[in-house]
């Protein structure tokens, strides 16, 4: 059914969406727990710098990306250096692209239901027994659940449509960082390719609805999970 | 001796002291009007809030000493404590809840198992029940059974009647009686209402209205 160039592009997009959502989820959960639970001064600035990438240009993000990750970036040398990761024209970089744009909308979620855990909850857990960790474990993180999944699930539609601060970041690599929505755009670039972008849309929109309908299963699962999952 | 506790706590600019001792257990109930900060000294002694002077002994057992530096974390204080506003996980079972602190406890603490609490609060039919599906009365009586299967040394009551109504305030006024006469525990428990601890109480400390501490600044 699909060529080999479109099994490619859909397997990149998908790593590049898993890698970007297992890296960004304790990064966000604990952004999210911070401006939750933590009263500091800066935070209003921490606040800001979260929401940074929903209203910025995603251009200007992916050029901000490139000069702090760049390879003669500090941090990009560092990581390189120390942790042979490199990221321009690479797929990590159409990773990190997506997992920065997806996480505002992760911590937001994440945000909100931690401050609706009702903290009396908490202190009861304490005087029956149960340290910081346990009372986190079970009682705030199951109770946080619902608004973490739902972080989740905006963050992997937000990264999987992700275009802007890839192609300046990481470029638009065939095979190395040419996602779904760079395949698409490449093809309009080509005259008489309306049938390839035609697939590669059709193809976009089948992931895309592939990606809810499972967020929305694993929602459901972990609704009724937390009922049968004592300690 | 059971409590002996002399502490001073600050909320907003009030300072608000207590001092009292009880030289035997049974039921000991703290009275006073509301806003006289009774539960916030229920808090202190259970570990959720930190008094900012004096000392908290239970049983001989020293939980806070400001002085010694000592203050014990929440969960290394044995305390069995009924919240007035209940507390029962929502995401759990009935009988999640009630083992929810028994499970913590290391064994040699545990005084009571499940069937016994369950026989002895008349809830075994609640079991696989949500709290939110709970009435006032059958809320607070599983809420006493997941604080003594905790196993805790001492109870900490705080209006166990207020959120239960009329015709279940006797059923409940039964089981502190029968907590307070068959099971060895020292209870504090705070009320307004006086014939409620005229009733239950074995001894009453007198809460005043707390005094304002020098208003400069």
């Amino acid at each position: 059914m699909l060529t080999a160039e479109e099994w490619q592009i859909l397997l990149l997009s998908l790593k590049v969406s898993a890698v970007a959502m297992a890296a960004a989820l304790p990064v966000a959960f604990a952004l999210a727990w911070v401006l939750a639970r933590w009263r500091f001064p800066g935070k209003v600035l921490l606040d800001a710098l979260v929401h940074l990438p929903l209203v910025l240009p995603p251009v200007v993000t992916g050029w901000l990306l490139l000069i702090a990750f760049g390879t003669n970036a500090p941090i990009g040398r560092f990581l390189s250096d120390w942790l042979g990761l490199t990221f321009i024209f690479r797929w990590t970089g159409a990773a990190l692209a997506a997992a920065v744009m997806a996480l505002p909308l992760m911590v937001r979620a994440m945000r909100l239901s931690i401050e609706a855990v009702d903290r009396r909850l908490e202190s009861a857990a304490r005087t029956l027994g149960a340290g910081r960790w346990r009372t986190f474990a079970s009682v705030t993180l199951p109770l946080a659940m619902p608004g973490v999944l739902a972080g989740l699930v905006l963050g992997l539609a937000r990264s999987i449509g992700e275009f802007g601060a890839t192609i300046t970041f990481a470029s638009n690599i065939p095979g190395e960082t040419q996602t779904l929505p760079l395949a698409i755009y490449s093809a309009l670039q080509m005259p008489g390719s309306e049938w390839q972008v035609t697939r590669l849309a059709i193809l976009s929109i089948l992931v895309s609805v592939a990606a809810l309908v499972a967020s929305e299963w694993l929602a459901r699962r972990s609704g009724q999970g937390a009922a049968r999952h004592a300690l | 001796m059971p409590f002996d506790v002399e502490i001073a706590l600050q909320r907003g600019k009030l300072k608000l002291d207590y001092a009292f001792r009880t030289e035997k257990g049974g039921l000991t109930a703290l009275f006073g009007p509301s806003g006289a900060g009774k539960t916030s000294l229920l808090d202190a002694i259970a570990g959720l809030a930190r008094p900012c002077e004096g000392r908290i002994l239970v049983e001989d057992t020293v939980l806070f000493d400001k002085a010694g530096r000592i203050d014990l974390r929440p969960e290394q204080r044995r305390c069995g404590y009924v919240f007035q506003d209940l507390r029962l996980f929502p995401h759990r079972s009935v009988r999640e809840n009630l083992i929810y602190g028994w499970r913590l406890a290391p064994a040699e603490q545990r005084w009571m198992d499940l069937d016994t609490a369950l026989g002895f609060l008349g809830i075994g039919h609640l079991l696989d029940r949500r709290p939110a599906t709970l009435s006032g009365g059958e809320a607070q009586r599983v809420a006493i059974g997941r604080a003594l299967l905790s196993g805790p040394r001492f109870l900490l009551m705080d209006e166990p009647l207020a959120s239960v109504d009329a015709e279940r305030r006797e059923e409940i006024l039964t089981v502190i009686e029968r907590i307070r006469d068959e099971l060895a525990l020292p209870i504090l428990y705070v009320s307004h209402d006086r014939a409620e601890v005229d009733r239950l109480a074995d001894r009453v400390i007198a809460i005043e209205a707390p005094r304002a501490i020098s208003q400069a600044k």
